[in-house]
């Protein structure tokens, strides 16, 4: 049984100029343990997916449905009491931003506490000792003296160290990753994802990372979501998603990675922009994109299927098997090929 | 921390010097003669000569100036060194101390404004952070328009429109008049409960600017507080709505309002001036405008300095408060 079911999630926006489809039908599963990579453009609805399941979207204009179930039980239907019980204790978040995502008037210690003793009813010198215990796991130097310092302090590396030592202090079934290096410098990302990894294997929690860059899905996921325009448009396991992509999408994706060892002039890119969530296009949202366009494309929205003897594998197109293979196998080819 | 304090007082003694010479040089470019009033109107002009040879002012005003800081210091050289208590000089209307006058005075407006502050402070809380937490709710519409009256009306007009109506009309409140807190002359009211009921409409006429000011800044900050990133990481880790708002937004949207009543204070001081004026409060602003209208510079110039000290301490004040509070301000 899955730790955390996904199905069919959609969250709408009221706004003043209409409802904007954020999420819309989105289903998943994670696994105890494992690390489910969810990849998208920006504004593609990987977070607010992940803020959705954490009941963390503005209340007042915000429509849910669908189910997120987490150990059988809907997070989306649970009362506000029990969610909260929830939150940071079964469930924690790690945000995007480490510069702003610290409150700037507690010290870290302080914070660290806060999230125990929100769970926990411990003494706060036990509190103390746990946070202290983090601190170390995720390696600030000194954190018997660092503890009382406030977030300024801390370099943008050091601070998502801090971040993710106050997601893990209650020992979660689920780490929910927002985008946890984007923000950072490169040799930083590097330290902070083979932080992530060892404490995975350390506290065992299964981990959602949403990010934009495949090379850290590649890195750290054993499942990868792709999503664009609020769908779910690719479903597989990391090593069949790299070795056979399925959807135009993906491969504009790929195609767009920059990489040192090619020397090329220019990055492939995939053609004009996301599509608007307020009136999406018909029929495949990526259609007006896509380069293999077809007529069909342009009116039936393609549902998320498996691949003919792989059921793990799914995608969302109307392009034939064979045509998704060739594509694939030369797409992978000039990669390789260029490479060499 | 020690260095910071050191080097605020030094640049407060400059700021010290510099607002009384210039109020020094102010009251010099009046085209009037103290000792012509202190005189009286019947004078001869033989008599005028001997009250500014006795009052000082036929020497030139950097001399007036120096005598003035001399009885300033709390140290004299006349006569050999010793210390001696400073002192604001005498009156030139009524020969009273300066020093008897300003101490008589302060206590009233520090009630005045002191009161005042925790009076919109009251006031202002509240209201902006619950019009914060339903913005376009029917509280929110109606403490803004509260707002807009409060801003757009005179503390004068507010002062006489209450004492008209509550004071006079409904005989809820005393039109005018003080009462002491701790001792009031013989036959006259005084004590805590008095004083309090003597300044419910001055501290209201007072404070409704204030207050309107700050509960618009106060929804403000609490509005932008709100969407801040560190209070979704907050609920992120399972804090209840009432922690949330008390240990998270209230903690950062309230640290703007600090160094505003830093800077107020000395604005307070001057609102005080009408407010005691309408009703009828023996407090520093009163006795600068007698002085004023008697050409008396001294007492002028003892409640200025009075007022300029207390206004530096309280910045002073308020400023290692906001260090205090505010982690990320460094006093280097």
């Amino acid at each position: 049984m899955a730790l955390l079911e996904v199905r069919d999630l959609k969250t709408y926006f009221r706004t003043d100029d209409g409802i904007v489809k954020a999420v819309d039908g989105v289903s998943f599963e994670i696994e105890k343990g494992k690390t489910l990579g969810i990849v998208g453009e920006s504004g593609s609805g990987k977070s607010v997916t992940c803020l959705s399941i954490m009941g963390l979207n503005p209340r007042r204009n915000t429509i849910t449905s669908g189910e997120a179930l987490f150990k059988d039980q809907n997070l989306l239907t649970m009362s506000p009491r029990k969610l909260r019980s929830v939150r940071g204790n079964d469930i924690a978040m790690i945000f995007q931003d480490p510069m702003t995502s610290l409150n700037p008037v507690h010290s870290i210690g302080k914070q660290l506490e806060e999230a125990i003793l929100l769970h926990r009813d411990v003494t706060k010198k036990a509190a103390r000792a746990r946070a202290l215990e983090l601190l170390n796991a995720v390696g600030i130097p000194r954190a018997e003296r660092r503890i009382d310092d406030y977030p300024h302090q801390f370099s943008g590396g050091m601070r998502q160290r801090v971040m993710i030592a106050m997601a893990l202090v209650n020992n979660p079934d689920l780490l929910i990753a927002d985008e946890p290096t984007t923000a950072l410098d490169v040799t930083t990302q590097a330290q902070i994802l083979s932080l992530m990894n060892t404490l995975q294997e350390e506290f065992g929690s299964a981990i959602i990372m949403i990010t934009h860059d495949l090379g850290v899905v590649a890195e750290v996921a054993d499942d990868v979501v792709v999503m664009y325009a609020a769908e779910v448009v690719e479903k597989a396991p990391v090593d069949r998603l790299f070795a056979r992509p399925h959807m135009p999408y993906t491969w504009g994706l790929l195609g767009s990675l920059p990489r040192l060892d090619l020397n090329v002039e220019r990055l492939v890119q995939i053609q004009g922009q996301p599509p608007s969530l307020l009136n999406p296009p018909k029929g495949c949202r990526f259609h007006p994109r896509c380069p293999y366009v077809m007529s069909i494309c342009k009116d039936v929205d393609p549902p998320l299927k498996p691949v003919p003897d792989e059921p793990m594998h799914l995608d969302a197109c109307h392009l034939d098997q064979e045509t998704k293979d060739r594509e694939a196998t030369k797409l992978l080819e000039t990669m390789r090929g260029a490479a060499a | 921390m020690g260095r910071y304090v050191i080097r605020r007082i030094l640049w407060a003694l400059v700021l010290f010097w510099a607002v009384t010479v210039v109020s020094y040089v102010l009251f010099f470019l009046i085209p009037a003669s103290p000792a012509k009033q202190a005189c009286g109107q019947a004078c001869t002009e033989q008599e005028v000569k001997r009250v500014a040879h006795f009052l000082g002012t036929d020497r030139p005003i950097y001399v007036q100036y120096g005598k003035f800081i001399g009885r300033l210091m709390p140290f004299s050289f006349s006569g050999g060194p010793h210390l001696k208590t400073p002192s604001l000089g005498n009156s030139f209307y009524n020969r009273q101390p300066v020093n008897t006058l300003v101490l008589r005075a302060a206590p009233v407006t520090a009630s005045l404004v002191l009161g005042g502050v925790v009076f919109w402070l009251l006031l202002s809380i509240p209201i902006g952070v619950l019009s914060a937490l339903r913005p376009r709710s029917l509280l929110d519409r109606s403490s803004m328009t509260f707002v807009l009256i409060g801003i757009s009306t005179h503390p004068i007009w507010i002062g006489l429109i209450l004492a008209y109506f509550i004071g006079f009309k409904l005989h809820l409140t005393p039109i005018t008049g003080y009462a002491d807190f701790f001792s009031p002359p013989h036959g006259e009211p005084g004590g805590p409960v008095q004083w309090a009921y003597h300044m419910i409409l001055p501290w209201t006429a007072y404070s409704i600017l204030f207050a309107a000011l700050y509960a618009r800044m106060i929804r403000a900050n609490v509005l932008e507080t709100m969407n801040e990133d560190y209070v979704r990481t907050a609920r992120a880790k399972g804090a209840p709505e009432s922690r949330v708002l008390r240990a998270h937004i209230l903690r950062n949207a309230l640290l703007p309002v600090v160094t505003m009543l830093g800077m107020d204070i000395g604005l307070g001081l001057g609102g005080a001036v009408f407010t005691e004026q309408i009703f009828s409060l023996p407090g520093l602003g009163r006795t600068s405008i007698q002085a004023l209208l008697n050409y008396d510079t001294p007492t002028v110039q003892g409640v200025i300095v009075f007022a300029t000290v207390a206004i530096i301490i309280f910045n002073l004040v308020v400023d290692l408060l906001y260090a205090w509070i505010d982690p990320r301000i460094r006093l280097a």
